[in-house]
């Protein structure tokens, strides 16, 4: 039997690339600064709902939740071999935190509905709270199964897969539907398809199209954009290029659960790291270098 | 979610398996105790488990005032969804201001879970617990004695002060091996509260088929001296040199993530933000250029002496004793040193 699989990526900030210039004075991330990418762990949530679709079928659906620029990474999930693309982006949720963000994607996923399995990657780079997995599970009101390194059999009723518990690891079964966050050792993501690439590459989301509009006609009216806006996207949807993109109106999500509204937890303060040490001496690397310092540490009895 | 509640009491998630109390329980214990003096108010741990009355005596030794004990056959192996629904019902029982996990495996499974259900905030992996006031910048509203959840964020570039001031009770997970564990009180007393305990079969959702736990190869947590090793190291073979030095000191092998994704040594013995996070009295990082994340599992380290051949590794700016040079001549250098000096302590103690 064929499964359908819904999978949730971000589009995150790569963490490796971070100066302080990046931060807002409000504490919340300016992810303008810095270089985006594709959540990696959401990459092998993918891969395993494509090894899932390649062995028996059926339809992956992916989501995100954020600015604009996050149609690029469904872009890239449709390269990779996603069917469905959707993008939620509402100023609404900005400042969400992880239990605002699952309540979103929950009624997203409800709102693609008839779903098999839910994939999330484990962790996202930028905050690694591995929240927003186990959330989405309780909101959709399915079991979940994390930190998934293996799928071990999959049949109409249930699913099988080998978690890591940390020291050791753990094969569980459930029913389906069910929610599975994936580890990075789980599998090795595919590159994207040339033939897809082709095929998608001009595929947007209406926001990008109206972005792009605005600043190739600087002089237009409000009421004309839209107008040209509108007719680009219908052309696309035409050709099965137009991406979907949802707001929290269409998704009838109650807003009192959205954004900085629905988020108990709030930011006091950032600080940056600074590590250093209190005092600090040069050891020459001779032998008498070392054999003084050796013979410091065991004076100050650290080592004995 | 529960209102604000500045009575409720402090608690801590003992986490257990099969009868045996993990270590973050404990180390949580001491912190909490603190938290739980500020505030005024009672330390209490949760227990779930099936035979699990020992475990609560040994919590009051660790500083619990109370232990809510919530026994029942179906809670004897942990399970998503059992656990969460008993926390759950726990919880808006007694209306705890606080509610501490440790970030393990199952506590980053659970907690998430909980807080969703509790429609409360859930602050992950926090490395400091502090009590301390906000005020909010939109209306000048000040909040006394909320929990500050310090933990780092961008990959340990940022630390990051979460607070929750209005949806409660305040929860968060704690890395393990951030707060010391303090030493137990065997004459202490407190008060054992035994729950019953609503759950059924339809409560555990998960069949669990296999198990295959494994004792860490190392227990880096509880080493004094720790010696590490990086990329710098060069190769497997070559780090037979980090291998000796830890084995003439006594101390315990470590490596940063990249030389254990270089196949150098097991995960087992990773420190730094993925890994384990260390606060041994001395800390030799060897060919280690002290990438930040590496930084943040072994900064609270009493001593570091850092072995480097480029002078500008930032592993240098937090190092106590800094040796510019090629490893290779300055770790045998230091064995022969280490093994000279004991043999003459020998003699010293002899004579």
């Amino acid at each position: 039997m064929a499964y359908n699989c819904v999978v949730l990526i971000k589009q995150v900030p790569d963490t490796k690339r971070i100066t302080g210039e990046a931060m807002n004075d409000d504490g919340t991330v300016n992810r303008s600064a810095l270089p985006a990418i594709f959540n990696p762990e959401d990459l092998n949530a993918l891969e395993l709902a494509l090894q899932i679709k390649d062995k028996f079928g059926g339809k992956i659906t992916v989501i995100t939740m954020g600015l604009p620029a996050a149609s690029a990474i469904l872009r890239d999930s449709l390269f990779r071999g996603a069917d469905d693309a959707i993008l939620i982006t509402d100023q609404r949720c900005a400042a969400s935190d992880t239990l605002a963000t699952s309540y979103i994607l929950s009624c997203a996923v409800k709102k693609v509905g008839n779903y098999d399995i839910v994939l999330c990657g484990r962790q996202a780079i930028d905050g690694d709270t591995a929240q927003v997995g186990p959330q989405l599970a309780e909101k959709l009101g399915i079991p979940q199964i994390t930190y998934v390194e293996e799928l071990i059999e999959l049949n109409s009723k249930s699913i099988t897969a080998r978690r890591n518990i940390g020291a050791g690891w753990q094969q569980v079964r459930t029913e389906l539907p069910a929610l599975l966050t994936v580890t990075g050792d789980a599998n090795e993501p595919r590159v994207a398809a040339a033939k897809k690439m082709m095929k998608y590459k001009n595929a947007r989301t209406p926001i990008e199209i109206e972005q792009k509009i605005r600043a190739e006609n600087t002089e237009a009216t409000e009421a004309d954009i839209r107008e040209l806006a509108k007719h680009k996207c219908s052309k696309l949807e035409e050709k099965g290029l137009l991406i979907k993109q949802w707001d929290l109106d269409f998704l009838e999500a109650d807003l009192n659960w959205c954004g900085r509204t629905g988020s108990p937890t709030k930011v006091h303060r950032i600080q940056s790291v600074v590590l250093a040490a209190k005092e600090s001496k040069s050891i020459e690397p001779s032998e008498k270098g070392i054999s003084d310092m050796i013979h410091e540490l065991i004076e100050d009895k650290i080592i004995s | 979610m529960i209102d604000v509640n500045k009575q409720g009491e402090v608690w801590v998630f003992a986490e257990q398996h099969n009868g045996q109390l993990e270590d973050t329980p404990i180390e949580l214990m001491s912190k909490a105790h603190r938290l739980a003096d500020t505030l005024g108010v009672k330390l209490a741990a949760a227990v779930l488990g099936d035979g699990a009355r020992d475990i609560a005596t040994k919590l009051i030794h660790y500083g619990a005032d109370k232990v809510y004990l919530a026994e029942h056959p179906l809670l004897g192996t942990y399970q998503t969804n059992s656990y969460a629904k008993v926390m759950f019902d726990l919880i808006h029982k007694y209306e705890p201001q606080i509610v501490l996990y440790g970030a393990t495996a199952a506590g980053r499974d659970l907690a998430p879970r909980i807080a969703s259900a509790a429609k409360a905030g859930l602050t992950a992996d926090c490395t400091d617990l502090q009590i301390g006031d906000h005020q909010v910048t939109k209306n000048g509203d000040i909040h006394k004695n909320l929990l500050f959840q310090v933990r780092p964020a961008f990959g340990g570039n940022i630390i990051a002060t979460i607070i929750n001031y209005d949806r409660w009770p305040q929860m968060a997970t704690v890395r393990e091996g951030v707060m010391p564990m303090s030493e137990p009180d065997v004459s202490r007393k407190g008060e054992v509260i035994e729950e019953k305990v609503q759950i059924s079969k339809q409560d555990l959702p998960l069949e669990i088929l296999e198990e295959h736990k494994r004792p860490k190869k190392v227990n880096l947590k509880a080493a004094r001296i720790i010696v590490a090793g990086g990329a710098g190291v060069g190769s497997k073979d070559n780090f037979q040199l980090i291998w000796d030095l830890a084995n003439c000191l006594g101390a315990a092998p470590a490596a940063t993530r990249a030389a254990v994704d270089l196949g150098f040594i097991d995960s087992d013995h990773q420190v730094g933000q993925t890994g384990t996070t260390v606060r041994p009295s001395l800390y030799l990082a060897v060919g280690i250029s002290g990438a930040i994340q590496h930084q943040a599992g072994m900064s609270q380290s009493q001593k570091v002496i850092a072995i480097n051949n480029d002078p500008d590794a930032p592993i240098f700016q937090i190092a106590h004793y800094k040796i510019v040079g090629d490893l290779n001549v300055v770790v045998p250098k230091m064995i022969k040193a280490i093994k000279e000096k004991s043999i003459k302590e020998e003699k010293t103690v002899k004579a």
